[in-house]
C-alpha cells in the first residue's frame, strides 16, 4: 500500500466496477414478478384533455392496468411538493400551483405525463399505450418567458395571473440608486443565459415494490437523494410513513443536479406496486429524458454596474426573468434566488447591489438547478459585465478584476448580499492562471494565428461560487423546507474493519474513494480496510443527499465528527488494556500508545475488545463501536479562482476552436488531486458546452425542437481542449476539514473566460458581448454584418 | 418497434423475390438508419429482410478505370481499404468521417444511397464522381438515382448491389458537420475525371444532394478555388432549421468548395 492519506491521488476504487460492466444501476434491477411501465405523455404544450378512452389499451394483450390521473385522485395521491418557498417583494408567498402527478384537466409541457399502462412486458405496455385515445382542445402556449409576460398570454395556471410565480428582489435599491448618481460611466448588459437539458449518460429509472405480507414498499430510483425522495414522496405524495418505506438509489450514472428531484415516476411505480401487488418498473428512454428530466438555466436579465473614474465598482443593478416551466420542480424557487442573487458581489468590493427576480411559468418542461444552478447564471452576467466595463473604462480586462478584488485580508468578508466569505486570495488565484496561461505572451499567439486567417482571442474570468450546502437555520430562514446538514454512522467492525454509512450519494464524483481516504487518513488503516456505504434507506440515517458541491465539506465533516466519537471512546478502551489515564493515550499510525512508552495496543486489538468485552470497562463504558454524528455546516464555503480561455475563430466558416484552458481553482483542502482535476475537467466541459454547443429550443407552439441527440449538441471529447488545471488553495475555516468543494467550479468558471476569448477574437469586428451558445452561425453573421459595414464604408 | 417477420436470405434473388411477394417488407443492411426509425415507431414494416447473410454483396474491387464497391460493404472497410485509398482517396477519407466507429461498422454504402437522407455523405459522392448504382434489375446512373428527398429511383422491389465509381484525375470532399448529430450541415464533392468537372452538395438542399452548375462551369473553365470566387448559392432550395438558416448554409456551400478545389489539387 502506497500512500493513501490525504493529499494523495488514489485511483478510483469504483472505476473497476463502472468501467468492466460490473456496476448495478437502477435498471440492473429486476424483481421477481416484475411489470413495466410505459408513460403516455403529453404530445401538445398546453391542451386541455377533454376525455380519455383507456378501454382499448386495457384489452391489449399483456397488459394488467391503465391508470390516469383520475385513478390517482380518487386515491388520494398527492402532487409533486416543492422543496422551497420564495416569498415575493411585499412578503407574501410565491404563487405554489399544484403538481399532479398525471395530468388532470389539463396539460402544461410537451412530455408531461398523461396515463400510465402497466403490462407483462415493455413491448406490450408501449404497443397498448398507443391505444388510449385522447380527446385534446388544444391551447395556445406560453412557450418563452417573453411569451409568457405578454398582455393576455394564455395562462399555464388557471389561477395564476400574468404567469408569475414570484417577484423577489434582495439589497439596498436606495444604496444602488444612490452609487448611479455619482457613477463615472455605467456599463450596461443584456443577456440570455442559455436553457440547458441535462442529459446525464444514464437515463432515470425507478422501480417500485410493494410486499402484502408487511405492506413495506421499496423503490429503487436514479436519485442523488433517496432519503429526501423518501420524505417527499412517503409523506406529500403516497401516504406511506417513512418505516414503510425503503429508497434505494444504486449505482447511478451521472446526475448533475437533474436527479435530485422527486419525479412522477417514482411516485407512479410505488403506488402501482401497490395497487398490482407486483414490481412495476419504469426506464425512460432519451426522448423521455428530453422532454421529463428538469432542464437548467434560462433566464433573461439586464444589469447595469456603476463605475468611479479609477473603474472601481460603485454599485450593481440586475434585472432578471426566470424560467421556472410548467410546473415547480422540487427546489426550483431557489435556484434564481438564493442561489443566484446572493453571488453577485463575485470577489469584488461592489458596495451596492440590488436584483429583481421575476420567476415565470411557461409550458415548457420544469426548470431546476443544473451543475452550479444559479451560480453559473450570476457569475456569467457578473463576468461578462466586467469586461465590458473594461470596454467603457478603456481599462485592461485583468487590471479592473484587480482593482475591484476583495484584498485577503478583508475575510471574513460581508457582502451586501447576504452573505459572508470566509476566506479566499482572489490574486493569487489570478495570478496563477495568468502564468500558467502564458497571458502576457498571448498577442504573440494571436499574431501567430492571424498569419493562419485565423481569429485567435483570449477571456477570463474570476468567479466565486457558495456550496458546501447549507446551515439549516439559514436556509430555513430563507425558505427551505428541509435542513441541509449531513449524517455519518461508523461502524468498525470486530476486527477492525470499518464501514462507514454516508447520507451523501455517490454518483460519478468518486465518494467510494475520497471518503475511504479520509478514514485511513484519520484510523491509519489501509483503504482496504474501508468501506462506504451509501444511496440505501434503509443502511444509512438520515442524509440529504448530493448536490451543491457538498459531499465532502458537508459529508465529510459528518465523518470527522464521528471518527472523533471513535477514537474517543477507543482511547477508553485502549487506556483500560493498557491500564493507564486515557489522558495519557496518544492515537497514531492506527497504535494506541501510552504516551512516552512503547506499550500499545492496535486499532483491531481495541475493535475486537469493544465487541468481545471481557476485559473491559463494561461499568462505564457500552460495548461496541460505531457512532453516528450530524453535521450542520456553519457557513456556505467559497470556492473561487480564475478560469482563462483561448479560442480561435475560423473567419470564413465562424467555427470556434478552444484551443487552451487553464482553470486555476481554491477548492480548499484537496483530499485526492486525481479526482479533484478529474471534477474540475468535467465541470469546464459542461462549461464549454453551454458556452459554445449547447441549447434548448421551443417553438413558438412549445414544441421541442432540440428533443435528441441529432439537435441538441452535448459537448464531445473533440470539442475540448487539454484542459490545465491548478489548485490555489486557502482553507475553509469553519470546517474540520478546510474543504470548500470542487463538483461545480469548472461549470461556473467557464462559460464567460469562452465566451470573453470569442468576444475578444471578434474585437475588430464591433461586438461587445455574444450570448450562449457561441454557435458558428451566430459568428458568421457578426462577421459578415461587419463585412457588409465595411463594404458600405 | 413493432412486430415483424424476419428473413435473412442467402442471394440477392431470394432477397427480391421475398420483397417483391410482400409490399410492406424492407430491407436491412446495417440498420444504422433503419433501426432508429423503428424504434421510434415510425414505420412499420411487415418484414425486415436482412441482407447480411449474402456474400455477393460485399466487397470492393478497383480496375484502372473504376472502383466497385458492393451494396452491402461497410463504411469502415471502405475508409481502410488501401486499394479504395490509392484510387480515390477523397472516397475513403469520406468514410472515415461518416458518424462513429460503431455507426461505420455497421452502416453500409448501399443502405446510406437507399436512404438518401439529405444530410449524408455519400451521396455527394456518387453524384460528384458520376458514378453508376448497380441493383438487382438494371444500372442506373448517379443523375437519375436522387429523386428528393429521402427518394431514389429505386423501386419497392429493388436492391442496390453495388456502386461503381470511375476513378476521377481529381477529387475531394469537405464536410461541415452538423454540430449536434455530425451529418453534413453543408458537404462539397468536388471532382474532374473522365465524367467531367462535377460538384455535387449534400446536407444543404431542400430536396437532397444536388449539382451545382454554375461552380461546375467556372472550374470547367479554370480548376482552381479563385474560380469559384462570387459565385453564389441560391438560398431559396437550400434547408432552414435550427442549426443553420438558408443564407447560411448558400454561404458555407462557397466555402466548402473552395476548401474542396483547394485539397483536391
Ligand atoms: C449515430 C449515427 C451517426 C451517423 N452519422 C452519419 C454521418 O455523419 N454521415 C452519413 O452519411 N451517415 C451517417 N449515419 C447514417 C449511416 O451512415 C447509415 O449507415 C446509413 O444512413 C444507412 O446505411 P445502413 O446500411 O445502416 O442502412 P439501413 O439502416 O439498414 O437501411 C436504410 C434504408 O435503406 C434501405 N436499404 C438498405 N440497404 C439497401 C440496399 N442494398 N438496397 C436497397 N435498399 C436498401 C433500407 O430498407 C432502409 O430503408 C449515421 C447514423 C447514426 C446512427
Amino acid at each position: 500500500m502506497g500512500f493513501e492519506g490525504i493529499g494523495a491521488s488514489v485511483r478510483r476504487r469504483e472505476d473497476l466496477r463502472f468501467l468492466s460492466g460490473r456496476g448495478t444501476y437502477t435498471d440492473d434491477i429486476n424483481r421477481p414478478n416484475q411489470t413495466y411501465a410505459v408513460i403516455l405523455r403529453s404530445p401538445h404544450a398546453h391542451a386541455r384533455i377533454r376525455a380519455i378512452d383507456t378501454t382499448r389499451a386495457r384489452a391489449a394483450p399483456g397488459v394488467l392496468a391503465v391508470f390516469t390521473g383520475a385513478d390517482m385522485a380518487a386515491d388520494k395521491v398527492g402532487g409533486l411538493p416543492c422543496g422551497w418557498q420564495v416569498k415575493n417583494k411585499d412578503g407574501s408567498p410565491m404563487a405554489e400551483p399544484p403538481h399532479p402527478v398525471l395530468a388532470v384537466g389539463k396539460v402544461r409541457h410537451v412530455g408531461d405525463p398523461v396515463a400510465v399502462v402497466i403490462a407483462e412486458t415493455k413491448a406490450e405496455a408501449r404497443d397498448a399505450a398507443e391505444r388510449i385515445t385522447i380527446e385534446w382542445e388544444v391551447l395556445p402556449a406560453a412557450a418563452t418567458i417573453e411569451a409568457a409576460l405578454q398582455p393576455g398570454a394564455p395562462l399555464v395556471h388557471d389561477d395564476v395571473p400574468g404567469n408569475v410565480c414570484y417577484d423577489w428582489h434582495l439589497g439596498d435599491k436606495a444604496a444602488v440608486e444612490a452609487g448611479f448618481a455619482k457613477a463615472h460611466k455605467v456599463a450596461r448588459l443584456e443577456l440570455v443565459n442559455n436553457r440547458l437539458i441535462p442529459n446525464a449518460m444514464e437515463p432515470r429509472c425507478a422501480v417500485g415494490e410493494y410486499d402484502p405480507a408487511t405492506g413495506d414498499y421499496t423503490l429503487w430510483t436514479t436519485s442523488q437523494n433517496p432519503h429526501v425522495i423518501r420524505l417527499l414522496m412517503g409523506a406529500f405524495v403516497l401516504n406511506i410513513p417513512e418505516h414503510k418505506l425503503r429508497v434505494v438509489a444504486p449505482d447511478v450514472g451521472g446526475g448533475f443536479g437533474s436527479k435530485i428531484y422527486h419525479y412522477a415516476e417514482e411516485a407512479i411505480v410505488t403506488w402501482a406496486a401497490g395497487k398490482l401487488k407486483r414490481p412495476v418498473k419504469w426506464t425512460a428512454d432519451r426522448t423521455e429524458s428530453f422532454m421529463s428530466d428538469a432542464h437548467g438555466r434560462d433566464h433573461v436579465t439586464h444589469a447595469e454596474l456603476a463605475l468611479d473614474e479609477h473603474g472601481r465598482f460603485l454599485a450593481l443593478r440586475v434585472r432578471t426573468l426566470a424560467n421556472m416551466g410548467a410546473y415547480l420542480s422540487t427546489f426550483a424557487p431557489c435556484v434564481p434566488t438564493y442561489l443566484y442573487a446572493t453571488l453577485l458581489a463575485g470577489v469584488y468590493t461592489t458596495p451596492a447591489i440590488y436584483a429583481e427576480v421575476k420567476a415565470v411559468f411557461t409550458n415548457t418542461v420544469p426548470v431546476d438547478a443544473y451543475r452550479g444552478a444559479g451560480r453559473p447564471e450570476a457569475t456569467f452576467l457578473l463576468e461578462r459585465l466586467v469586461d465590458i466595463a473594461a470596454l467603457e473604462m478603456g481599462m485592461d480586462r485583468v487590471e479592473i478584476r484587480r482593482r475591484n478584488f476583495i484584498p485577503k485580508d478583508a475575510f471574513p468578508y460581508q457582502t451586501p448580499v447576504a452573505l459572508q466569505y470566509d476566506s479566499g486570495d482572489y490574486h493569487r488565484t489570478l495570478d496563477e492562471a495568468l502564468q500558467a496561461s502564458g497571458w502576457h505572451t498571448f498577442e504573440q499567439r494571436r499574431a501567430e494565428a492571424a498569419r493562419r486567417g485565423k481569429l485567435r482571442g483570449i477571456g477570463i474570468s474570476t468567479y466565486i461560487e457558495a456550496c458546501g450546502i447549507a446551515p439549516s437555520a439559514v436556509v430555513g430562514s430563507l425558505g427551505a423546507r428541509a435542513g441541509l446538514y449531513e449524517v455519518a454512522n461508523i461502524r468498525v467492525n470486530p476486527t477492525g474493519s470499518i464501514t462507514v454509512f454516508t447520507g451523501t450519494h455517490s454518483h460519478g464524483q468518486g465518494h467510494e474513494t475520497t471518503f475511504a481516504q479520509l478514514i485511513a487518513d484519520r484510523f491509519g488503516v489501509p483503504m482496504s480496510q474501508v468501506e462506504i456505504v451509501h444511496g440505501d434507506t434503509a443502511k444509512v440515517p438520515f442524509g440529504m443527499g448530493t448536490y451543491g458541491s457538498r459531499s465532502l465539506a458537508v459529508g465529510g465533516s459528518a465523518i470527522v465528527k464521528a471518527s472523533d466519537k471513535i477514537i474517543a471512546k477507543a482511547k477508553r478502551i485502549a487506556a483500560h488494556l493498557l491500564e493507564a489515564s486515557v489522558d495519557d493515550i496518544e492515537f497514531k499510525d492506527g497504535m494506541f500508545r501510552v504516551a512516552g512508552t512503547d506499550r500499545a495496543k492496535s486499532f483491531a486489538e481495541v475493535s475486537l475488545a469493544a465487541y468481545v468485552p471481557h476485559n473491559y470497562p463494561i461499568e462505564e463504558l457500552e460495548p461496541g463501536l460505531e457512532e453516528t454524528a450530524f453535521y450542520d455546516p456553519k457557513n456556505f464555503t467559497f470556492p473561487a479562482g480564475c478560469h482563462i480561455c483561448e479560442v480561435e475563430i475560423d473567419p470564413e466558416t465562424g467555427e470556434v476552436e478552444v484551443v487552451n484552458f487553464t482553470a486555476v481553482d481554491d477548492v480548499g483542502r484537496v483530499i485526492n488531486p486525481m479526482i479533484v482535476e478529474g471534477q474540475v475537467q468535467g465541470g469546464v466541459a459542461q462549461g464549454i458546452g453551454q458556452a459554445l454547443l449547447e441549447t434548448c429550443v421551443y417553438d413558438d407552439a412549445g414544441q421541442l425542437l432540440s428533443g435528441s441527440m441529432m439537435d441538441y449538441t452535448m459537448p464531445r471529447a473533440d470539442d475540448l481542449p487539454d484542459i490545465r488545471v491548478g489548485t490555489a488553495v486557502t482553507m475553509c475555516t469553519h470546517n474540520p476539514l478546510g474543504v470548500k468543494g470542487c463538483g461545480e467550479v469548472g461549470a461556473i468558471g467557464a462559460p464567460p473566460a469562452v465566451i470573453g476569448a470569442v468576444v475578444d477574437a471578434l474585437r475588430d469586428w464591433g461586438v461587445r458581448h455574444i450570448d450562449m451558445p457561441a454557435t458558428p452561425q451566430k459568428i458568421w453573421r457578426i462577421i459578415e454584418a461587419g463585412r457588409q459595414r465595411r463594404a458600405a464604408e | 418497434m413493432y412486430d415483424f417477420a424476419y428473413h435473412r436470405p442467402a442471394t440477392v434473388a431470394e432477397a427480391v423475390k421475398l420483397l417483391a411477394a410482400d409490399p410492406e417488407a424492407k430491407v436491412i443492411s446495417g440498420g444504422m438508419s433503419l433501426i432508429p426509425v423503428l424504434k421510434q415507431r415510425l414505420a412499420r414494416p411487415s418484414a425486415l429482410i436482412d441482407l447480411g447473410a449474402i456474400p455477393d454483396l460485399v466487397g470492393i474491387a478497383v480496375s484502372a478505370t473504376t472502383v466497385t464497391i458492393r451494396g452491402r460493404t461497410t463504411h469502415a472497410a471502405v475508409a481502410a481499404s488501401a486499394e479504395v485509398k490509392r484510387a480515390i482517396p477523397a472516397l475513403a477519407e469520406l468514410a472515415s468521417h461518416i458518424g462513429d466507429p460503431q455507426v461505420r461498422n455497421r452502416g453500409t454504402i448501399g443502405g446510406s444511397i437507399a436512404h438518401h437522407d439529405p444530410t449524408a455523405d455519400y451521396p455527394a459522392a456518387v453524384l460528384a464522381l458520376g458514378a453508376t448504382v448497380h441493383t438487382s434489375r438494371r444500372r442506373i446512373a448517379a443523375d437519375d438515382f436522387f429523386t428528393g428527398l429521402f427518394a431514389t429511383a429505386l423501386e419497392p422491389d429493388e436492391i442496390v448491389t453495388a456502386v461503381e465509381f470511375p476513378i476521377p484525375e481529381k477529387a475531394a470532399y469537405v464536410k461541415f458537420p452538423n454540430p449536434a448529430s455530425r451529418y453534413a450541415m453543408v458537404g462539397v464533392f468536388v471532382a474532374k475525371g473522365p465524367m467531367g468537372v462535377r460538384v455535387a452538395v449534400t446536407g444543404a438542399g431542400a430536396h437532397g444532394v444536388f449539382r451545382h452548375a454554375a461552380m461546375e462551369e467556372a472550374l470547367a473553365k479554370s480548376w482552381s478555388p479563385e474560380a469559384l470566387e462570387g459565385i453564389t448559392t441560391p438560398a431559396a432550395d437550400l434547408n432552414n432549421d435550427i442549426h443553420a438558416s438558408r443564407e447560411y448554409r448558400a454561404h458555407l456551400v462557397g466555402v466548402m468548395a473552395k476548401r474542396a478545389v483547394a485539397k483536391a489539387g
